[in-house]
């Protein structure tokens, strides 16, 4: 155990579904604009997590009008409404940086997992 | 002032209310017990010296020993002196815990070891610019360059600056805001990084040159 972990641990979100790379998300991300909150989808691949505790983060990617685009969101973040979870992807590494070098319909198709 | 030492824990991040990112350094301070109160009369000066980490009997010197013992105070690893304003308010044996020291939005100044970094050069030590990757430069990229004159002074100044051993030396800090204080485990959250590795022993005092 890591001496800060039970100085996160209060921090720490537990209403965070079970994710990984690959796996298709919907994140519900809290946008206050003019003093007024709404609530912003953002949904893609989940390409990467990175980090621990507290810190960890996670990097979704979406290809919008043909332009990929990324953003990387901290798990714990309090601007993350909710996470869900459309589809589970089968891959084989953690981080799945190939998904940029490739066009067209491959660039963002993941073998479904089944169990 | 007030101050206490601690041991630095380490680094993390938090969210503060406006759901941003705040890194912050966790500090376990205290508790700390006062060993002698020193006072204008009698030392010309006032101050009080604090003990932090408590050691079993036999692990200081005899003359430690004493000194611990005419406070009525158990050994302790540390010992450090803090100029106060009047020293009545303190009593010899008294425990020192963070919320006697320092509060929640305030701003601390924290003293520490810095890292040993070894024999570094000069770009590193003294924030050098070194020379150019090209232009026909050869083996002299990280190089400082002149340190003086010829036969005008026919010598290198005093102070030169130079490469050599660099950090494992006393560094202070100024101005963190000190983002939570958590009494009951004795732990200090401070916004911003503090000199020192992991477990090393620092001193957090309350800012002595915050404006306002």
């Amino acid at each position: 155990m890591n001496t800060l972990d039970h100085v996160e641990g209060a921090y720490l979100r537990d209403d965070i579904p079970p994710f990984g790379p690959g796996d298709t998300i919907k994140v519900n991300v809290r946008v206050v604009e003019g003093g007024r909150e709404r609530i912003q989808t953002f949904e893609g691949n989940v390409i990467a997590r990175d980090g621990g505790g507290l810190r960890e983060t996670f990097t979704v990617r979406k290809v919008s009008f043909g332009v990929g685009v990324e953003r990387i969101f901290p798990v714990h973040a309090p601007i993350i409404a909710s996470i869900e979870v459309v589809r589970k992807g089968d891959v084989r590494r953690a981080k799945l940086y190939y998904l940029r070098d490739r066009v067209g319909s491959r660039a963002t198709r993941i073998k479904e997992k089944r169990d | 002032m007030k101050a206490i030492l601690g041991e630095k824990l380490g680094m993390t991040q938090i969210f503060d209310a406006d759901a941003r990112a705040v890194p912050v350094t966790v500090i376990k301070a205290g508790p700390c017990r006062v060993v002698q109160v020193k006072r204008l009369e009698t030392d010309g000066y006032s101050a009080i010296q604090i003990a932090y980490r408590e050691l079993a009997e036999g692990q200081v010197t005899k003359p430690e020993a004493g000194h611990f013992k005419r406070a009525g105070v158990p050994p302790h690893r540390h010992l450090v002196e803090v100029r106060v304003d009047d020293p009545d308010e303190y009593k010899v044996g008294q425990e020192i815990g963070v919320a006697d020291v320092l509060a929640k939005g305030g701003l601390a100044d924290v003293a520490g070891i810095s890292r040993g970094k070894g024999f570094q050069g000069v770009i590193k030590r003294h924030n050098f610019a070194g020379q150019g990757a090209s232009h026909g430069a050869h083996l002299v990229h990280r190089a400082p360059g002149s340190i003086g004159a010829c036969a005008t002074p026919s010598r290198v100044f005093k102070g030169m600056r130079m490469p050599g051993r660099m950090g494992g030396e006393k560094t202070t800090v100024l101005n963190l805001e000190i983002v939570e204080v958590d009494a009951a485990r004795g732990l200090l959250m401070l916004r911003g990084a503090v000199p020192g590795a992991k477990g090393a022993v620092v001193l957090v005092r309350e800012a002595v040159k915050a404006l306002g």
